[in-house]
């Protein structure tokens, strides 16, 4: 795994009127950008031939702090704007940050339809379970019984698992990691990015501030503990008694796959086109 | 589609058609797109013709996703399109004030439908006057042509995308449901006789690029992802470099940029045709279909001896205000036909000086069927 | 300055009877003769069946409003196209039914034409898919429209290669049914001027 000094994350946030950034102390959001800037590090790729794409709320402010080509879109949509830039430029690489209810409630259909197309793109879901940016409204990813703005009551709304969401969308490359694992997230994102198709990393995150308080789950270090504790390596699962399961979320690569990515069959396409009218 | 013969062919084509086959003479190399009558034989043409040009065609999963995959590709350097009708252009609106407020270069054909909602899909109406210029939330200008032939439906579209280049925004071009599907023989001119207009590229060094640069006046230089750049966007007010920021005087410096960057081309940007109107003391304004109806009817008031002529917006948004105001001096009335409930009308009470001593009239219909040339005459008639 | 020529044409019927593509390749063949030519068209949301109808105006002089509304020519191939239009049937202009589906008829003018195009097209040529072309080319003879030439040269161009024989094959036949159509009335007519 490599190992990327602490002046490379320096060197990749755009220093130029950015700071102090909008998130607050404790969110995961921060080691999440890290984690994707020592994973683009680590590749030695060209950064103008990078695109971050996002949608709207907390962790889709992510782009303006990176130096990259960066696209800050619509709530939902951010996976629809980095279909348009990788349909046109197919050489470039396109990352999408994004969040649950921006990802799968709002923009719930481009993502599954960019799942079945196989689009070249690594989509990074920061899953915080909540609506931050708006102050804490209820998300597709709530869990059962958790207080929300909008679910004083406790949520029943049932969740999405998005990984089972995208896999049965027909995602190939789909993983979960946490913000506690910054050294396995980080080889998936480097996976990801070289994975061609539809790549998806279910990023599990905290937001202490808000669903943190609202559901007493202590505060960013006892979050972050709980990521250690309450999640599993679907690889360690097998050998464990089925009572150390019981609620725990399973980390890890489910799919990785390879099957015709859209680009190329597009190219494929345009390439026939020509050789019959060569002809 | 591509005339590669030496002299001029005429060519019997759709409005739809003629739509495509101007796209693709601008220079359009992307298409996103989602089916829906009456529009859909532009994406149909265009997934036919630019594989072949090795361009790029994909047809998303709703308007929503077209819109916003026309702004990306955009960003990334094409000059991309989509076309949409009645209930895919409300889906859009969004997506047009991204491009708007992020000063992305894009075009959009709305082929209008009868409304609202589903409506009458294979009838006329003239429904989206007011919400090609309001559509979209928040407060910025717009561009929006307005054809009423097949010829003119060619010319207008390779205009809307020099628009877009130029001015950096999206450009909308509204057709009629009728003229979308309607054929009439048109030559296409030779690529040499076309004038493209594509967006200036900075020539500054990656450091020194400011995404929206105030010094260059009002249209400044686009780079595209890929090119060294390295820029953010953002729907948010944002600065000249196109970060975010909520000072005041940065957010209302980028509303003004928006609001004088038309404003101060008006010229530029309206196109009006004046028909019989030099000793006109009646005069029809109307656009796209109706200006037909409303040529004919002057063709029979002239044979009868009254003295009628046609003002026709080519340009609707930015409204052509000095023409109207102008034709509002000229002549004792106004006969304003147009298929929805006085859009038209409502824009230019707002040129009239007094209120209460109107000199307009209005003709309106919305039950998906055409104002027939007897019927503006007979309005006419009705008030001298 | 030659005289105006204004000539509004409406093929008439229901989805499926392609009456949508006899407008073009008539409208084709007015171009072929070198006039100005809008073609509209009007249909329900159905594919086959519901409601169907193609505009054709032909003019030496620049067309306006492009739809027939009062015209010289109506072709009808359904009894509720026909009942629709039949009464904006300009004074002396032409009405073609077709039998097969044709009943009843609003208005009764000499220059009605009253066929089976249907019926003839199944049994003459073994299918009604081309009904559209028969009819239109009975059409074109009796009124002269457009150039006959003209006509065949927009029906090749038009449709699709392998159905080429098969249409052109509709088309002579609905000239031969035109030119007996205007013998026997020839001869009807010969007849009333000797009584």
């Amino acid at each position: 795994m490599g190992k990327v000094s602490q002046r490379v994350v320096h060197d990749f946030l755009r220093h130029d009127k950015k700071f102090p950034h909008v998130w607050c102390s404790g969110c995961s959001n921060g080691t999440i950008l890290g984690t994707i800037i020592r994973a683009i590090a680590e590749q030695n790729l060209d950064r103008n031939n990078i695109t971050m794409v996002s949608g709207i709320g907390c962790s889709s402010r992510m782009p303006v702090y990176i130096d990259l080509n960066t696209l800050h879109s619509l709530h939902g949509r951010a996976i629809a704007f980095a279909t348009g830039i990788k349909t046109f430029k197919p050489d470039m690489k396109v990352i999408v940050v994004t969040g649950d209810g921006d990802s799968t409630a709002i923009g719930g259909n481009h993502l599954i339809h960019a799942a079945r197309r196989n689009i070249d793109m690594t989509v990074i879901v920061v899953n915080n379970n909540i609506y931050g940016m708006t102050g804490g409204q209820y998300s597709p990813t709530t869990p059962d019984d958790a207080k929300a703005t909008t679910s004083p009551y406790g949520n029943f709304d049932r969740q999405f698992d998005i990984c089972d969401l995208v896999i049965g969308a027909g995602a190939t490359y789909v993983a979960r990691s946490s913000a506690f694992h910054t050294m396995e997230l980080q080889k998936m994102i480097v996976d990801a990015m070289n994975h061609k198709g539809f790549s998806i990393i279910d990023v599990i995150s905290a937001c202490p501030v808000i669903y943190g308080r609202m559901n007493k789950k202590g505060g960013p270090p006892e979050m972050m503990q709980a990521m250690r504790d309450n999640t599993v390596l679907n690889t360690a699962t097998a050998k464990l008694p089925p009572e150390k399961l019981e609620g725990k979320t399973i980390r890890g690569v489910f799919k990785n796959v390879q099957c015709p990515e859209y680009c190329e069959q597009y190219a494929k396409v345009v390439e026939k086109i020509k050789e019959t009218s060569d002809e | 589609m591509a005339q590669n013969s030496q002299k001029p062919v005429l060519t019997l084509m759709q409005g739809n058609e003629a739509v495509a086959a101007g796209a693709l003479a601008a220079g359009c190399n992307y298409f996103a797109g989602y089916p829906i009558t009456p529009s859909t034989e532009v994406a149909e043409i265009l997934a036919n013709e630019l594989p072949k040009r090795g361009h790029t065609f994909i047809q998303m999963e709703d308007e929503i996703a077209s819109i916003a995959a026309i702004i990306g590709a955009s960003l990334a350097g094409a000059k991309s399109f989509t076309a949409t009708s009645g209930p895919g252009f409300s889906l859009m609106q969004e997506g047009i004030g991204f491009a708007k407020i992020t000063e992305t270069p894009c075009v959009v054909v709305n082929v209008q439908r009868g409304g609202p909602s589903t409506g009458l899909p294979t009838s006329p109406a003239q429904g989206e006057i007011m919400q090609s210029r309001w559509g979209s939330h928040g407060d910025a200008p717009a561009i929006v042509l307005y054809p009423d032939s097949v010829k003119e439906s060619y010319a207008l579209t390779i205009r809307a995308f020099n628009l877009a280049e130029k001015y950096r925004t999206c450009v909308v071009l509204l057709l009629d449901e009728v003229l979308g599907h309607m054929r009439e023989a048109i030559t296409i001119p030779d690529a040499s006789e076309i004038q493209i207009i594509n967006r200036i590229k900075p020539t500054v060094p990656a450091n020194w690029y400011k995404h929206y640069d105030e010094n260059q006046k009002y249209l400044s230089p686009l780079a595209s992802y890929g090119e060294g750049y390295r820029f953010h966007v953002t729907g948010l007010a944002h600065d000249a470099q196109g970060f975010p920021t909520n000072k005041p005087q940065e957010a209302g410096a980028m509303m003004e940029r928006l609001q004088k960057k038309i404003v101060h081309n008006i010229r530029d940007l309206v196109q009006i045709e004046s028909y019989k109107m030099e000793d006109a003391n009646i005069a029809i304004f109307a656009a796209g279909i109706m200006a037909r109806s409303a040529k004919a009817a002057v063709k029979m008031a002239r044979a009868e001896g009254l003295k009628v002529g046609l003002l026709r917006p080519l340009t609707i948004w930015p409204f052509p205000d000095d023409a109207v105001r102008k034709m509002l001096k000229n002549v004792d009335y106004v006969v304003v036909p147009e298929l929805n409930q006085g859009q038209f009308l409502h824009e230019l009470r707002r040129l009239v000086k007094s209120t209460t001593d109107s000199k307009l009239i209005g003709l309106q219909r919305v039950n998906g069927t055409l104002i027939t040339p007897t019927e503006i005459l007979q309005k006419i008639k009705d008030v001298l | 300055m030659s005289k105006l020529v204004f000539k509004e044409i409406r093929l008439s019927g229901s989805g499926g009877q392609g009456l949508i593509l006899g407008g073009i390749i008539l409208a084709n063949a007015a171009v072929n003769d070198g006039n100005k030519v809008t073609q509209t068209q009007s249909y329900g949301p159905e594919s086959r069946g519901g409601y169907s109808r193609a505009d054709v105006i032909i003019s030496n002089e620049d067309i306006n409003f492009p739809e027939a509304i009062r015209q010289d020519i109506l072709l009808s191939l359904t009894q509720e196209a026909c009942d629709k239009y039949s009464l904006d049937l300009k004074q002396g202009g032409i009405l073609i039914v077709d039998t097969t589906f044709v009943k009843y008829i609003a208005i009764q003018a000499p220059n009605t034409y009253e066929l089976p195009f249907t019926d003839i097209a199944q049994e003459q040529l073994g299918t009604q898919l081309v009904t559209n072309i028969l009819s239109l080319a009975f059409l074109v003879r009796i009124s002269g429209i457009v150039n006959e030439k003209s006509l065949e040269k927009a029906i090749r161009k038009t449709v699709k290669p392998a159905f080429v024989d098969l249409n052109i094959k509709a088309m002579k036949l609905g000239f031969s049914l035109a030119t007996k159509e205007k013998r026997l009335r020839q001869k009807e007519e010969d007849l009333e001027v000797q009584v």
